[in-house]
């Protein structure tokens, strides 16, 4: 595991989460295996991806789209639903 | 001792006794669904609440598995808390038991033991608290009424110690102890109140100061809180010793781990848990008149299970005969050798273990098939090993 995790010893008792609201720094993008990169010259903005995304991660923009890596899972439909073909699903290092 | 007034006796069986327990030590929340042998502890204290002897809330619900879901809120909104069940209820409130323990939540419950069906039984052995034995909970066996009233009170100063913070069973012997009336040594309410002043969890459900319970852990999170759980269990011995070296001060009554009886120059010893405890020590006395080498271990905390002792007080038995009132059906053994055994393991000597299996369903134990039991043992010859076997079981 990531040596910047805490161990048992700092950890709250309990799993307990002393601080209300704090959902929001809870960043789901690290389950993610492929990571969808888009080819800007391709894309017409047309939102298919933004429609089909079972996150909000697609990210609308004046000419393209882009992704929220905080939070998309890289489940790839958007690489499948894209109708030019401007995004690929690529390899997490 | 000799300082204290004679206290005075009063006849109660072990229900009634544990109900008085809860009252004294200031219960602020009871939650309980009746089952046999238990029922009488909830018909007591459902009086006790009723005519206002206690100041406790009691909720009534329709299972053991949301008696057991309401002791948990009402243990993380800070209360102390009770609640009692037996076999087919602790059954039922299996996966409550790990959410109070992962949540530590410093509940008491008293456990009646009884048999699980089928066939149904309704009489006392231990196969309900085994089989919830992984549960997270500090388990102990007391051996009368006077045991169980006494641990009640001591369970709440070391469940709610922070360097614990663990749920706590008291186990009865179903209808020999539940039932049984008994001369009872009851303490003082002043003492009581002074021995367990009120419950201040460091953190609590508080509308005032939001912070969140019953959180979800991933596989990066998921074994440091399982981490934090067994060192709560390792602290139990030191926290143990303290609480029951000040309740000896304030009441004369001494409590420990484990009870050993005439183990020093014995060659055959009985390891019992609960009431059975009494008659095998009884049996074994009058066996040392005849000049016959036995003793017995009584093993009081079954959870944390005090395996370095165990195997000191142990490991120089020709025969170690443990009495199991529980089946682990197709192991080698039942959960009491099974501990026994691994107690031993590292030693460098090695009794004869004889895992003898008796006692199912309530199934008397009398001192003639204890004292059957011993003469196997010191019939016995050695090598050593680990046989199993049923006694008193008709063929």
């Amino acid at each position: 595991m990531s040596a910047e995790k805490p161990g048992w010893r700092t950890l709250t008792r309990g799993a307990v989460i002393t601080k209300p609201g704090s959902a929001r720094e809870f960043l789901t993008g690290d389950w993610r295996t492929k990571r969808p990169v888009l080819t800007e010259s391709k894309c017409t903005n047309c939102l298919f991806c933004w429609l089909w995304c079972p996150e909000p991660a697609i990210l609308r923009g004046p000419k393209t789209v882009s992704f929220d890596y905080n939070y998309c899972k890289g489940c790839g439909i958007c690489a499948v639903e894209c109708p030019v073909k401007a995004i690929t699903m690529v390899e997490e290092a | 001792m000799s300082k204290m007034a004679k206290p005075e006796l009063v006849p109660m069986n072990g229900s009634e006794a544990i109900a008085k327990a809860v009252v004294q030590s200031n219960v602020d929340f009871i939650s309980a669904y009746p089952i046999t042998p238990q029922t009488i502890i909830v018909e007591r204290l459902s009086d006790l609440v009723a005519t206002g002897e206690t100041r406790a809330k009691f909720v009534n619900v329709e299972s053991e598995h949301s008696a057991l879901s309401a002791c948990v809120g009402a243990s993380l909104a800070g209360g102390r808390v009770f609640t009692a069940t037996s076999s087919q209820g602790l059954a039922l409130m299996h996966e409550v038991l790990y959410l109070t323990s992962g949540l530590r939540c410093p509940i008491v419950m008293a456990v009646a033991n009884r048999a699980l069906s089928a066939p149904i039984s309704i009489h006392g052995d231990h196969s309900d608290m085994m089989g919830s034995r992984d549960s997270g909970w500090i388990q102990l066996y007391a051996e009368n009424a006077q045991e169980a009233y006494d641990w009640m009170i001591q369970a709440y100063g070391i469940a709610e110690d922070e360097r614990v913070a663990l749920p706590f069973s008291v186990n009865m012997d179903g209808y020999v102890i539940t039932h049984s009336v008994e001369p009872i040594s009851l303490i003082d309410n002043s003492v009581v109140s002074k021995f367990l002043p009120p419950r201040q969890p460091p953190m609590k459900l508080d509308t005032e100061n939001p912070i969140t319970f019953g959180t979800l852990t991933l596989p990066d999170y998921y074994s440091e809180f399982k981490r934090q759980q067994e060192e709560a269990m390792r602290n139990v011995p030191e926290v143990f010793t303290e609480v029951t070296k000040d309740f000896t001060q304030l009441t004369g009554r001494h409590y420990d781990r484990l009870i050993p009886y005439e183990l020093e120059n014995a060659k055959v010893a009985i390891v019992s848990l609960g009431s059975a405890s009494g008659t095998i020590r009884w049996v074994a006395r009058n066996m040392r008149k005849k000049g016959l080498p036995v003793g017995a271990l009584k093993v009081q905390l079954y959870r944390p299970f005090p395996h370095e002792d165990v195997a000191k007080l142990l490991e120089h038995l020709d025969v170690v005969i443990v009495l199991e009132r529980a089946l682990s059906p197709g192991a080698h053994c039942g959960p009491l050798a099974s501990d026994v055994v691994c107690s031993l393991y590292n030693h460098s000597e090695q009794p004869k273990i004889m895992d003898v299996v008796a006692g199912l369903g309530g199934r008397d134990l009398s001192p003639e098939s204890i004292e059957k039991i011993y003469r196997t043992g010191l019939e016995a010859t050695k090598p050593t090993g680990l046989e199993m076997e049923f006694v008193g079981v008709r063929e």
